[in-house]
């Protein structure tokens, strides 16, 4: 058993960084490399790519960054875990393989994990007796059904477990835990016992810790972020996982950001719900047992975590398309900024009134006063105000509706408030909606399935 | 007695999930961590945000982290990519907390 492995995290979110999982591999010595390319509204996305052209429909980037780290991945033995293959991993491997044999490597085991799409057997699943019901509202699936763009199971860690275990040098995944990738080598490598559930927790927490990239390591750092240096060259953060379940977040050296206290604890109370009940399909971690320490320069300690047995149920996330939406933003100057963008957005409202128009729903913000705190935004002297974007927001379910509002948006320039601009993009364009159906699914509905591609 | 922000002794960071956003805020110091555990209650968190906030708001303690979450449900207009908020993830909301004030000593 190796007595220490280092998981480097190299994307929050596809669109993070480029360059982050490059110098992930170059900068230092790291054993995997886990990349976390999947946000709810993505996988709505890539179903639509799929519909178009069935070789699509997985993270499209993930194919000329294998390109660049290839080479040295192969040499240095490092394994790539990644939930970049969408609603298609295996043309998603497949495009990988291709990329290795055009790079002469000659042994490259790439696992696919398949099964966690769902939507083309909503039916057969709703026959065994699981009603699918929003776990939110509580309402029938039967209500959005139609609608459908996409249904996936979250998986955990056990599957990329199973991948490590045949042998794969890169493991591809559809709809998995952002955790998941991060505890499944601690469980492979240390031979954990999936029933051990603090030690489960634990390489849970790391994974949460890493999921979103630089924010553990100083990026969108709320403290004394004027403190933090070197954000042009920012670490991505490093999980330095020991057997007994410690976990030392860390960077590689002679990067920018920070790994301290504050920066891990910040990332740790990030989109979580009860910290007692952090729901996995792998355990329930209790954060609220979590300990930090720093233990060196750019070194925090995470001990201490207690994690109880899963539940029997995997998290469902199923897509629909709901309505269309559009957004306009006119620009107003200095003197009375305010006053004339509120003048604006009333009468903008009076002639979509006009119009007979029915909307779900109509918003005005005004970005430079209220746009994010909105009505704890105190009133300004406005002759202090230099200029107000005011961006005006409709939805509703007929896209006509949502289009004859974007023609409505420019005439403002020559028919309202002077001193105004900012129309050089054009017409608001309707927008596709899509809403989503969280629901759980009892385990035994769905087997998680491993496949490995090797090289021809 | 004297009145300071929030701002002066915590951080944090917010986010969506959901319809509901989260809000964590961390103090700087166990002093300030005992400050925030007895004084940011949900029911004071919830007047902040009123006309925000339109639904219940949850509190949740971290001691080991001298951390509260806040869980402010139905106050992201539908979240996701329904929701027309220009801050439709709720980013922004922690420094909309740390305006908050707080009686200190």
């Amino acid at each position: 058993m190796k007595e220490k492995i280092r998981i480097a995290s190299g994307q929050g979110f596809w669109g993070d960084l480029i360059d982050a999982p490059y110098h992930q591999v170059i900068k230092g010595d790291i054993d995997y490399l886990v990349m976390d390319y999947l946000a709810e509204v993505t996988m709505s996305i890539l179903q639509k790519q799929k519909n178009r052209n069935p070789n699509l429909g997985y993270a499209t980037d993930l194919i000329d960054l294998m390109k660049r780290i290839l080479p040295i991945t192969s040499k240095k033995g490092i394994k790539v875990i990644t939930n970049g293959g969408g609603v298609n991993p295996v043309a998603c491997a497949d495009a990988i393989l291709e990329a290795a044999m055009n790079l002469d490597i000659v042994k490259l085991d790439v696992a696919v994990v398949l099964g966690d799409d769902i939507k083309d057997c909503l039916d057969e699943i709703i026959e065994k007796g699981c009603d699918l019901n929003n776990m939110e509202t509580g309402e029938p699936i039967s209500l959005v059904k139609d609608k459908l763009l996409s249904a996936n199971v979250y998986f955990g860690a056990m599957p990329i477990v199973e991948a490590l275990k045949r042998g794969a040098d890169i493991v591809i995944t559809g709809r998995t835990t952002d955790t998941g990738l991060t505890l499944a080598p601690m469980i492979y490598e240390f031979g954990w016992n999936q029933n051990d559930y603090d030690l489960m927790a634990a390489g849970t927490v790391a994974g949460h810790i890493l999921e979103c990239g630089a924010q553990s390591t100083g990026g969108n750092f709320l403290g004394d972020w004027e403190s933090i240096e070197n954000f042009a060259e920012i670490g991505f953060p490093i999980a330095e996982a020991y057997p007994n379940g410690e976990v030392i977040i860390t960077k590689h050296e002679n990067t920018g950001g920070i790994v301290t206290f504050e920066t891990v604890a910040e990332q740790l109370v990030y989109e979580i719900g009860d910290p007692k009940e952090y729901i996995t399909p792998d355990c329930v971690a209790d954060f609220t047992s979590i300990k930090l320490e720093e233990v060196g320069k750019d070194s925090v300690k995470v001990y201490n975590v207690k994690g109880k047995p899963e539940t029997e149920f995997y998290k469902v996330s199923c897509s629909y398309k709901d309505g269309y939406s559009a957004t306009g933003t006119l620009t107003y100057s200095w003197p009375q900024a305010l006053t004339k963008a509120r003048k604006a957005d009333r009468i903008l409202r009076k002639r979509l009134q006009n119009l007979g128009l029915q909307f779900d729903e109509i918003r005005s913000e005004f970005v430079g006063y209220n746009a994010t705190h909105e009505n704890l935004a105190p009133e300004l002297d406005e002759d202090k105000i230099n200029e107000i974007v005011l961006r005006f927001s409709v939805r509703a379910k007929d896209r006509n509706t949502v289009n004859r509002f974007g023609q409505e948006m420019a005439p403002l320039i020559l028919t309202g408030p002077p001193s105004v601009t900012g129309f050089a993009s054009g017409r608001p364009k309707p927008k596709d909606v899509v809403a989503y159906w969280p629901a759980l699914i009892p385990k035994n509905l769905v087997t998680p399935k491993v496949k490995i591609l090797e090289l021809k | 007695m004297s009145r300071i922000r929030l701002r002066e002794i915590a951080h944090g960071r917010s986010g969506d999930k959901g319809d509901a956003a989260n809000i964590g805020i961390i103090a700087n110091d166990q002093n300030g961590y005992e400050i925030i555990e007895k004084q940011l209650t949900a029911e004071k968190v919830k007047k902040h945000f009123e006309g925000i906030c339109h639904g219940k708001v949850e509190r949740y303690e971290l001691p080991n982290i001298r951390a509260l979450n806040f869980l402010l449900h139905n106050t992201l207009g539908g979240g996701g990519t329904v929701s027309l908020k220009h801050d439709a993830q709720g980013k922004t909301l922690a420094a909309a907390l740390l305006r908050i004030e707080l009686e200190v000593d």
